[in-house]
């Protein structure tokens, strides 16, 4: 592997101050970084271990939402009951990363900042609504995070900036969450399709009072299908419902053609998926 | 060239400072420095498992960590496995049930059922083959493993109730 140095500040400031520079990279998990610094994709002088800063290690839920910090690994939040209880896409998400190694290092803040057109929790995060909490040089700003990913590998991060944590609404005792993906194995592996819906029902759990579905690896960079979520805002809750609005996503994906997935077969897949993720979404809401 | 550092980390249970590079990982300061080749090198991006040890108590593929990031960490790995009086209850399971051939995966797999049954003394054969998917083995076709992880369950079982007992 190519020479670099390597820090550990144990403060935000200190972090910023390092990242502040030319050719530096924050290592979090290190599941994508270190393979992509010794296959010579990345090349960096400076390797910043962000995991011994406070603020990027919490992990709290209360009233006001939930407050995830960037490095927290998949398998931390895997063991937290609240996750699965009221942020259930959450837990799925980090379930499916990876083998448990990979989900023992990695974590949602570096799945989200590395950017991929195919991370499992981006979509999962845009149905929560999560906002990225994000520090710099020139103190510190919010994203929604439908706005982080700006194309494949690519993000609003300026250089020295580094994202804290992700924020969450407070989750309605009506609402519940889902991320299901297609891929061609059982396990460890790239989704063709990742989707993640969140619900919020009226009280007879009957109709959809609010809808969010995020939509990962098929297009450029994972987005918030907004034109399904409103299709979804009063229509009661059944098959016919979740069906159109698997047709209506169909209309607005663009994925890529390849050997894991033709464009014919990532469309179809879309609509499918998006009618079963809504389906299971509702049922958990009607379970509890 | 980047200095050289010192890092302070417990190995099966003793002490151990080695001197090592910020781009050496896990897996060479192991094999290449501590000569504690046990763990073996497969794929070197993560994918395979075969470089599986603990870390902290959790399964990580040593490839992927960089020896740095490992001060004041506990480490795990095959050669702390054995009992004083002989094999684990998991190396035994392996060697009766055939679960292995070439053996270049088995220390990885040692390393995960070692874990698996820590959180899960008495896992299904579903809860085996979710947990262990991050490791590869291209001989077995998996059974004979999985069949091997059952059958420590039960003997780590007999042997906690043996030892209730007495």
């Amino acid at each position: 592997m190519r020479d670099f140095e390597y820090e550990a500040p144990q403060s935000l400031n200190g972090a910023i101050q390092l990242l502040n520079q030319e050719r530096v990279k924050p290592l979090a998990g290190g599941t994508d970084l270190i393979d992509h610094i010794r296959i010579g994709r990345v090349d960096t002088d400076l390797v910043v271990d962000i995991k011994k800063i406070p603020e990027l290690n919490v992990l709290e839920v209360n009233p006001n939402g939930m407050r995830l910090g960037a490095a927290v690994p998949c398998r931390r939040i895997i063991q937290t009951s609240e996750v699965k209880e009221l942020y259930p896409a959450i837990h799925d998400v980090c379930s499916i990363i990876g083998g448990i190694q990979i989900q023992s290092r990695a974590s949602v803040g570096g799945n989200l900042c590395t950017s991929g057109a195919a991370a499992d929790s981006t979509p999962a995060l845009i149905a929560l609504g999560a906002v990225c909490i994000i520090n710099g040089p020139d103190g510190e700003r919010e994203v929604p995070v439908e706005e982080f990913c700006t194309g494949p590998g690519a993000n609003v991060l300026k250089q020295g900036e580094l994202l804290v944590e992700l924020r969450f609404p407070p989750a309605d005792p009506n609402s519940s969450s889902h991320y299901r993906r297609f891929i061609p194995r059982y396990e460890m592996d790239i989704a063709v399709v990742g989707v993640g819906t969140a619900l919020t029902l009226d009280e007879s759990h009957s109709v959809i009072k609010a809808a969010r579905v995020g939509l990962g690896a098929v297009a450029p960079k994972p987005f918030l299908a907004s034109k399904v979520s409103e299709f979804l805002i009063d229509q009661p809750v059944n098959e016919e419902t979740f069906t159109e609005a698997g047709n209506i996503a169909r209309t607005l994906v663009a994925p890529i053609d390849d050997h894991r997935g033709t464009v014919e077969f990532r469309t179809h897949v879309t609509g499918v998926l998006v009618q079963r993720v809504l389906a299971e979404t509702a049922q958990r809401i009607q379970q509890s | 060239m980047a200095k050289q550092r010192v890092v302070s980390t417990t190995i099966n249970g003793e002490s151990k400072s080695f001197l090592c590079e910020p781009r050496q990982t896990l897996l060479e300061v192991l094999r290449d420095s501590l000569d504690m080749t046990g763990t073996k090198e497969g794929c070197s991006n993560g994918n395979c498992g075969a470089c599986t040890v603990l870390l902290d108590g959790n399964p990580v593929t040593s490839c992927l960590v960089l020896a740095v990031e490992c001060e004041g960490s506990e480490i795990e790995t095959i050669e702390g496995i054995a009992d004083q009086d002989g094999l684990s209850p998991i190396q035994s399971a392996f060697l009766e049930n055939a679960a292995l051939q070439c053996g270049i995966c088995t220390p990885g797999f040692i390393m995960s059922s070692k874990a698996l049954l820590r959180d899960n003394p008495n896992p299904t054969e579903e809860e085996i083959r979710f947990y262990l998917a991050g490791n590869l083995c291209r001989c077995t076709g998996y059974d004979k493993i999985i069949d091997a992880v059952q059958d420590a369950a039960q003997r780590q079982s007999t042997s906690c109730q043996t030892t209730e007992a007495s």
